[in-house]
């Protein structure tokens, strides 16, 4: 498809219309406001469904219904409005609905600030809501990404009944690239037969998270981890950058690691091998692809707009074999591959 | 002889676990009627809240969801507006709709979706152990108001009917009562109406019903009639509050 | 002539089909059923004229009315 320059926001509410989705319920919030503005005006052109909702709870039990109902549904909100939506994702993730939420990150915590940041990764992937559950994490460092990615959701959403989360930043949301566009599909709610939409000469269905029989709730709970553990095993994407003859490993994701790509070519004319791995789903998390590493190179960085949240899961995929350090900025400060550079020849004792 | 009386098949064989004379059980009962009635059972959408009823699920016989707790309108606006042409219908208690979910209700009535509301008002929260509801009258006695509601520290009741009836964006509220036959049977047209305005694609209903909680009001079942009789028709006079159809000429 | 059909297993015995009988036939029964509620009964049906207050007034579906 022909390239058009796009707002990464505006990519994403694209992608998802290309994906089938027919339904979006948002609530407004800076840095996404696009999203759902962008819904608003598209989805009535064709014949789908956006609503404003009253706040981002109304939202995400929006979603619930519609997705329990059988449809392909999308919400997006930023850092404080996901909160909100936490016991909603734990009841989508319970009942075993599919389903889009967009997260488009902004400093926090409490109200924080509105630029860009990536302080959430804890949030989206160990927990945020009630429960055992996860959700499928997939961060976008690029428009064109955060369209493949979000258009890629859907299917994702439907082939293991779980909701999927874009962790996005302000940055990817507001900046401009051009973007070639998914091939539109039409919507479709067929091969749903646990949806409710009528219970016409079938048995009635039920969508549900409540189990009260703690025997029954410890099954349904032991069989949505034999899901996860399908994922892990399928559906690990993660961008292995000059890691062949890497010395020092670099691990980002989203904008950031395109910043610690500019430090790397920067430290390679230095004689410095770095290198960087970029989860793109952060849950599951690359960690096998990571491990594999730790006994070739000499230590880690792990680079976050964050204190360091994804640098806990790097450590636990290192296991000590090789230090694991972590540079951040936060608040909604972006850090300069200058010093993502100059933190990594700290870490080698100076230029080689 | 003729059978004139029998359950309907809207509800389902499982015995429900509400408390004896509890009058959850005779409102489900009219709604089930209704939908049997007009036949909408196979289009039908039933959402269960978090109170009493959270295993609504279990006993009406059609595709239902069960929804966290005030979220229902949230929840059924979702099923209606990806399947239009479905039969929506929420059933909630005090805490869901009152309480918690005091923003869901109104702003799904402001947006006149079309669902159909019934609302449960016993004036306590039964699922928890009688605790206070926004809709507990003053003085009376909760395990959180164990000195009687007192206006002064926590104000007054809410009253959903006439507040919700402001909004323009209501079709038909209307409160009833299930305190004897005669109640009964106005509440069970009242339902049969609300449904029948949705089947017509006719904006948002919601029915309020007086009801009883024998348990945590401490009286028997017979004794919790006497009390709604005494207390709560007085607070909450029944009545249409809103009938925009009707008031069409 | 009427007749109501209770089932006796699915009473909880709360009486509210006793306070709403017009022709106050129905009582509890001093036995118990499976679920130790004492269950609504009638003993006098032929005053029974199926007017079906006792089934509009149960909450569980307990009486079936003929006419």
């Amino acid at each position: 498809m022909e390239k058009q320059l796009m707002k990464g926001n505006e990519a994403i509410a694209e992608a998802a219309i290309a994906a089938g989705c027919r339904l979006f319920f948002g609530y407004p919030i800076t840095p996404q406001n696009q999203i759902p503005e962008y819904m608003s005006k598209r989805m009535p052109k064709l014949g789908g469904c956006f609503l404003q909702a009253e706040s981002e709870v109304a939202a995400i039990n929006m979603v619930y219904g519609a997705a329990g109902a059988g449809a392909r549904v999308m919400t997006s909100s930023s850092s404080p409005g996901i909160s909100l939506k936490q016991e909603g994702i734990s009841y989508i993730a319970g009942a075993e609905l599919p389903a889009v939420i967009v997260n488009i990150v902004r400093g926090g915590p409490g109200l924080g600030g509105i630029q860009p940041a990536q302080s959430d990764y804890f949030q989206s992937t160990k927990g945020g809501g009630h429960g055992d559950y996860r959700l499928i994490v997939l961060a976008p460092a690029s428009v064109q990404e955060a369209a493949d990615l979000t258009y890629s959701a859907f299917d994702l959403a439907d082939k293991y009944r779980i909701p999927v989360l874009i962790l996005g930043d302000g940055m990817i949301g507001q900046m401009m690239e051009p973007v070639s566009l998914p091939t539109p599909k039409e919507p479709t709610s067929a091969n749903k037969p646990w949806a409710t939409n009528g219970a016409k000469g079938r048995e009635r269905t039920i969508v549900n998270s409540l189990y009260i029989d703690p025997v029954e709730l410890e099954q349904v709970n032991l069989r949505l981890q034999s899901r996860y553990d399908t994922i892990q095993k399928n559906e690990v994407l993660c961008e292995e950058y000059l890691m062949d003859d890497a010395e020092i490993m670099l691990a980002a994701y989203g904008t950031t690691a395109r910043i610690v790509k500019k430090a790397i070519s920067e430290l390679r004319k230095k004689g410095i091998k770095a290198g960087l791995m970029r989860p793109i789903t952060l849950w599951p998390f690359p960690a096998e692809q990571m491990s594999k590493y730790a006994d070739k190179v000499k230590a880690v960085l792990t680079v976050e707009m964050s204190l360091g949240q994804m640098v806990e899961d790097v450590r636990l995929a290192i296991n000590g074999k090789v230090p694991v350090e972590f540079y951040g900025r936060t608040g909604g400060m972006v850090p300069t591959w200058k010093e993502i550079a100059a933190k990594v020849e700290n870490m080698c004792g100076g230029a080689k | 002889m003729a059978i004139v009386f029998e359950k309907s098949k809207v509800l389902t064989d499982v015995n429900t676990h509400y408390c004896p004379g509890c009058t959850h059980g005779i409102i489900h009962r009219l709604i089930a009627e209704s939908i049997e009635e007009l036949n909408l059972q196979e289009r039908t959408i039933g959402v269960a809240p978090v109170g009493c009823a959270v295993f609504a699920y279990n006993y009406f016989n059609c595709d239902m969801q069960q929804a966290s707790h005030g979220r229902a309108p949230a929840v059924a606006t979702g099923i209606k507006r990806a399947l239009p042409d479905s039969i929506v219908f929420t059933y909630q208690g005090d805490g869901d709709l009152a309480s918690i979910g005091t923003a869901e209700i109104v702003h799904a009535a402001a947006r006149g979706e079309k669902i159909t509301v019934i609302f449960v008002n016993n004036a306590i929260y039964g699922m928890t152990g009688g605790q206070m509801a926004p809709t507990t009258l003053p003085g009376q006695v909760t395990t959180t108001s164990p000195y009687g509601r007192d206006v002064a520290h926590c104000g007054y009741p809410v009253k959903i009917s006439e507040m919700l009836s402001t909004l323009d964006g209501a079709n038909y509220i209307e409160r009833v009562s299930v305190n004897n036959v005669k109640n009964v049977n106005a509440a069970k047209k009242a339902i049969k109406k609300a449904f029948q305005y949705q089947a017509d694609g006719k904006g948002f209903s919601l029915i309020e019903v007086l009801s009883t909680c024998p348990t945590n009001w401490g009286v028997s079942p017979v004794e919790a009639i006497e009390w709604l009789e005494q207390n709560m028709l007085p607070y909450y006079p029944l009545g249409v509050y809103k009938d925009k159809e009707g008031e069409k000429v | 002539m009427a007749k109501v059909t209770f089932l006796q297993d699915t009473c909880k015995g709360c009486s509210l089909c006793v306070s709403a009988c017009p022709k106050q036939i129905i009582n509890l029964s001093k036995e118990i059923n499976t679920k130790g509620y004492n269950y609504a009964e009638v003993l006098e049906m032929e005053k029974c004229t199926g007017c079906a207050s006792c089934a509009k007034m149960c909450p569980d579906c307990v009486i079936t009315v003929e006419r």
